[in-house]
């Protein structure tokens, strides 16, 4: 049974923690290193990165994705950059300030260690990516660019034009691809794990079903790693690709992982509002856009005029008016917050009056429309796109989305989770970010833990097994989880009901942001409890599944996922309910401060909550990893 | 601003890789202008499940445009009628009402279609898995800032390196050749200091891969056109300069 | 370089492996891209010679004994070096052999890129594609016929009951001045200018030869070489049927074999 958590955090002082702790776990020789079998699920920046550097060691690696190429993980969408503690402008970055902002930023729910060992290798992951031929912007003098990003007071962002995160999976890519012609990487693409597979408490494999011919598949592993992204559509509408999902991580946590903090979503600030009830994602601008443009709102409810005929004094410039020292560039969640806030009162704009503007008229006429067009040119062009509105001409109009989710499956220091054997890296896991994320750092986490991490970590639990072959697929351990995979899948094609599963997908999304959205309240989340099981079982009596199973099957695919995620939301409400305080992407309302700022109540909840599948129908139980803060000092946010 | 409108699809169905295929006519009515083409898409289907037809099956993911999952021809265009746009950031003002739009799945023989709309594009990741990388294990890479990339450089690889991979130029191409991704993907390494090791290699194992699947370059400039990262068919021409020369220089090396 | 392997799962190549793999540098021209290489490089021969072919031609418009003679000199070109017409026969086998793998390797292409091409049921529009980039398949073999047609009508003579062996002037104006053999020449150089108009661009793609700060004039210069060749060639069909071109079937080279040539100092 599980007592406190224990993320065996290596001992000694938080510079030397991993130096010491790389030294001190076992090795596997080179020779063995080809007797082992990993499986890794998953194709973003983690798990591509990961299976490279895994299969450069020598290890039999496989690599499991759900699309129909390595690359196109969501990972590719990242607009902004990746911050690193190079320090290469001389304005007084150091691995501390980074690990120290990270903590921070994470409003103090982040392992110290961690999140120390993380800004540690973000120096190499700028090596390693550059040495790939990652194009990084560059200066005249050749030598690499940064910007200061998400407020830091550093510039410590490395970025690609604004598809960093797309040069960077490419990176990742072709060093998978490379190993994937070397013969050390089996790529199955288009395979979705359904199942992962336990033998004596530990995972051996997963199963997977081929989404072309609906084949079921066994594999067996002496490790299984995850790398499976975050649950950001538990929202439906979501800045998060179409096909993300929670399902691999949820599988595994219904075979006893456990799930931590699912409560802490990230919401950015700057999305193109929604346009209709068609509307299937929300587009994220990138959040540089606030450097020169200014957020407003009428003063009137209901101001039915168009933005050039208000005039200023009937204009609300929110954001200065209430943080004259951050003004528009207060954080994510502070922004978003007071976005939401002024549209509930009624105020907000657009032909759905759910957004606020983002007004570049001040900037342009500060520094020429040529200045704004160089900077934003393409931002300003993918608007237009989308909204079919010149945002030279007219305010841009925003509103925040679902972005990010710091929860995720708990692991420890070694990014084991509590099964033996099972890996978690990426957004997929829990660890580095704490309660809200800084911008710019998830695609310096997914790389951290899939170049530098897991490699030398996974060696240490494997060198356990030396001499034990993977276990046969004929075990009755994979049968089972086959026919359980055959029996779901039949399950959905046999319910014949009324509605589609996007249907149930809009509806569960609507609930989720309502109750579990930008700011959340103990009515609501009780609300969110009662509401969410009562769809949940509608859908599994109601959900409308057609065609069959051996084929190239959308409605089937989503089927499975969208279960998962109405378990996840009504877990989310849980945890969202037991944390009695604000922190980060975790705003309740009965615990703000009197300006409206986020509390946190350190005494009761510096800890992590992980929770533990009972069975469907029981509430999961709770258990904690206390937070050891030995080297920073909690102090609370302000942006006054 | 947004009105509505109403479409005539003549949509490619094919239940399954070797099945016949075969248009089938659907009437899509009062769709918002401000829908974005697959979102268009996913009224259609809800539609269609709705009266118990099975879903037209095409694929997306990101639907910002990034991750070139999607594409579909549309009225024979690739990506639709807007330049520099791939499918899923096509909105439905680009369309009047009444209007007859023909979808059809990328054509090539080795983009295979799996199902309606959807194809398969394995044959890119053969490319890039036949040399599309430079080769520096984990751990290995010296400090980022050790060779200078001149500024201009750097740009220029990066506009090779915007490719999606979606496959637009193939199926807007009429030899279905490949000569545009495999380009960008040669360029982008070829151009940096860090991929001349391999530049040599890498060319000749990129472009004799990309002949097994796709047809040969006749240079009318589709490719370009289709493209929704507006890559320049320059690049097309510098892989072909780098191939002979590195058709000569892999015999010296080889010795 | 041995083919990299591969071992993502792909549907099956459209073109294997060459059964044997010729010795560098043949084993170039087993690729596409080498092939093309090499049809852009005998483009370029086929094209030089096309551009001296009519401004040889333009001799017609001096006079018979000119354009005799003018053909008289290309046989006599390297007669300080080679034995007389040697030379002159160097350069026709090069030709040849540059036609000959022009045409070989624009049909070994073709095939690949149809056996790789899937129609699209549903049609598709054109927005780069012009009317010569997409008709090269086409003129091609129009050019094809018509040069074996040419050579048989004015360098064999079989068309024409009138033909002088030598006399180029004689031969032209009998031949062009029929309506069809005029309106055939028309045709066909129309549909040659059209094939060098789309060559002349797609040769430097091929070669590799782009630089963006001189792309722009690559059009221009296929441009202005299509369009100097058509009024060229289309200039003599034209001229002949206007009588500007015209010996009223009297031959230069019979008149001066016969000693009856007037005027010329020989």
């Amino acid at each position: 049974m599980l007592g406190s958590l224990d993320a065996r955090i290596p001992a000694g002082s938080l510079d030397s923690k991993w130096t010491d702790h790389k030294f001190s776990m076992r090795l596997v020789n080179p020779n063995n290193k080809r007797r082992f079998d990993v499986i890794v699920v998953g194709s973003g920046l983690a798990g591509a990165s990961a299976a490279a550097s895994l299969g450069e060691l020598g290890y039999r690696v496989k690599v499991l994705t759900y699309h129909d190429s390595p690359r196109r993980a969501h990972s590719i969408a990242a607009q902004g950059g990746i911050n690193a503690a190079k320090n290469y402008q001389n304005d007084g970055d150091s691995v501390y300030r980074l690990f120290y902002d990270t903590i921070k930023g994470g409003d103090y729910r982040a392992r110290e260690a961690n999140v120390y060992r993380l800004a540690e290798v973000s120096v190499d992951i700028i090596d390693q990516a550059t040495a790939q031929g990652v194009p990084f912007a560059r200066e005249y003098g050749g030598l690499l660019d940064n910007r200061s990003f998400g407020g830091a007071q550093v510039s410590r962002t490395f970025y690609a034009r604004g598809q960093t995160g797309q040069q960077l999976l490419l990176g990742a890519y072709s060093a998978l691809m490379r190993q994937v012609a070397a013969g050390t990487v089996e790529l199955h693409t288009r395979s979705e794990m359904l199942e992962l597979v336990m033998h004596d408490g530990r995972a051996v494999g997963v199963v997977t079903r081929d989404l072309i011919t609906g084949e079921i598949v066994a594999h067996s592993a002496h490790a299984v790693v995850l790398a499976t992204g975050g649950y950001g559509n538990v929202y439906f509408l979501s800045t998060n690709a179409k096909m993300c999902n929670v399902t691999a991580a949820w599988r595994a946590h219904r075979k006893g992982a456990l799930f931590a903090n699912p409560c802490y979503t990230q919401i950015h600030p700057t999305c193109i509002p929604a346009s209709d009830d068609f509307q299937s994602k929300l587009t994220l601008m990138s959040e540089s856009l606030r450097n020169d443009g200014r957020i407003w709102v009428p003063v009137a409810h209901d101001d039915g005029r168009e933005p050039d005929q208000i005039p200023d004094a009937d204009r609300d410039y929110f954001l200065e008016r209430k943080y004259p020292a951050f003004g528009n560039l207060v954080p994510r969640d502070v922004a978003s917050r007071n976005a939401k806030t002024v549209v509930d009162e009624g105020r907000g704009v657009g032909p759905l009056r759910n957004g606020v503007y983002l007004d570049f008229s001040g900037a342009m006429a500060r520094d020429g429309e040529a200045m704004i067009r160089a900077k934003y040119g393409n931002l300003f062009d993918m608007y237009e796109r989308i909204t079919g509105e010149d945002p030279y001409r007219v305010p841009m109009r925003i509103y925040p989305a679902t972005h990010y989710t710091m929860g995720g499956l708990w692991v420890d220091y070694e990014l084991m989770s509590n099964v033996p054997g099972l890996f978690v890296l990426g957004e997929a896991n829990f660890s580095d970010h704490g309660a809200n994320r800084l911008g710019a750092s998830a695609l310096m986490q997914g790389l951290a833990d899939g170049y530098f991490i897991l490699p030398y970590t996974i060696g240490n639990y494997l060198s356990d097994f030396l001499g034990d072959p993977a276990l046969e697929i004929s075990e009755p351990a994979f049968a089972n989880a086959e026919q359980a995979v055959t029996d779901e899948v039949n399950r959905w094609l046999s319910i014949g009901g009324t509605r589609s599963v996007d249907h149930y997908h809009r509806e569960l999304g609507k609930l989720v942001w309502d109750y579990i959205g930008m700011a959340r309240n103990k009515t609501g989340l009780e609300k969110a409890l009662s509401e969410i099981p009562a769809l949940r079982e509608e859908y599994h009596r109601n959900v409308r599944v057609l065609g069959s199973a051996d084929t190239l099957n959308q409605s089937l695919e989503k089927a499975g996922r969208v279960a998962d995620l109405f378990e996840l939301a009504e877990l989310m409400a849980r945890d969202a309910l037991t944390r009695e305080e604000s922190c980060g992407g975790h705003f309740r309302e009965e615990h703000q401060t009197e300006e409206g700022e986020a509390m946190r109540d350190d005494d009761n909840f510096t800890h992590v909550a992980a929770w533990e599948w009972n069975g469907e129908g029981t509430p999961q139980t709770r258990h904690r990893e206390e937070l050891e803060f030995e080297n920073v000092e909690l102090t609370q946010r302000s942006y006054k | 601003m947004s009105s509505e409108i109403n479409l005539t699809l003549k949509v490619w169905r094919q239940p399954g890789p070797l099945a016949e295929g075969r248009f089938v006519t659907y009437e899509a009515s009062g769709i918002s202008t401000d829908a974005s083409f697959l979102e268009m898409l996913d009224i259609v289907n809800e539609r269609l499940i709705e009266m118990g037809d099975e879903p037209i099956v095409f694929e997306s993911d990101c639907r910002e445009g990034i991750c070139g999952t999607c594409g579909l021809m549309i009225n024979g265009q690739a990506h639709g009628p807007q330049k520099g746009t791939a499918t899923c950031q096509l909105h439905m003002r680009s369309f009047n009402d009444g209007d007859h739009i023909v979808i059809e799945p990328w054509r090539a023989t080795s983009f295979p279609v799996l199902r309606d709309l959807a194809v398969d594009r394995r044959a890119m990741d053969a490319i890039i898995a036949a040399g599309g990388y430079i080769s520096v294990n984990t751990g290995a890479a010296p400090d980022a800032n050790l060779t200078p990339v001149p500024k201009e450089t750097a740009d220029t690889a990066f506009d090779a390196a915007a490719c999606i991979g979606c496959g637009a130029c193939v199926a807007a191409c009429p030899n279905s050749a490949a000569q545009l991704f495999t380009a960008a993907k040669v360029q982008h390494l070829n151009l940096l200091p860090q991929g001349q090791a391999q530049r040599w290699a890498r060319t000749e194992a990129m472009v004799e891969t990309m002949e097994e699947f796709f047809g040969s370059c006749t240079n009318h400039g589709e490719c370009e056109e289709a493209c929704p990262k507006e890559i320049p068919i320059d690049f097309i021409a510098w892989t072909n300069r780098d191939y002979i020369k590195a058709k000569v220089k892999n015999r010296k090396l080889a010795g | 370089m041995a083919q990299a392997i591969t071992r993502v799962s792909t549907p099956p190549p459209v073109r294997s492996e060459p059964r044997v793999k010729l010795p560098w540098p043949l084993n170039i021209y087993q690729t596409a891209v080498g092939k093309k290489w090499v049809m852009g490089l005998t483009g370029i021969a086929l094209l030089g010679f096309i551009v001296v072919h009519m401004i040889g031609n333009l001799h017609l418009y001096e006079g018979p004994l000119e354009i005799h003679e003018y053909a008289e000199t290309l046989r006599d070109l390297g007669t300080k070096l080679l034995p007389r017409t040697w030379l002159l026969w160097i350069m026709r086998i090069g030709l040849i052999i540059a036609f000959a793998l022009h045409i070989h390797s624009a049909y070994s292409l073709s095939r690949m890129s149809i056996a790789a091409d899937k129609r699209y049921p549903g049609g598709r529009s054109y927005i780069a594609a012009n009317f010569a980039s997409r008709t090269m398949r086409w003129t091609g073999p129009i050019i094809g016929l018509y040069l074996f047609y040419h050579l048989a009508d004015l360098t064999w003579g079989w068309f024409n009951p009138d033909f002088v062996r030598g006399d180029p002037y004689h031969n032209v104006s009998e031949s062009l001045s029929s309506i069809p053999v005029a309106i055939l020449y028309i045709v066909a150089n129309t549909a040659l200018a059209v094939h060098i108009f789309h060559g002349t661009w797609s040769m430097f793609q091929s070669l590799g030869v782009n630089s963006p700060r001189y792309n722009h004039l690559r059009r221009y210069l296929a441009a202005g070489l299509a369009g100097i060749i058509l009024v060229g060639n289309l200039s003599f069909p034209i001229f002949v049927q206007a009588g500007v071109i015209d010996d009223d079937g009297r031959s230069i080279v019979e008149e001066l074999q016969h000693g009856t040539a007037e005027g010329e100092d020989h």
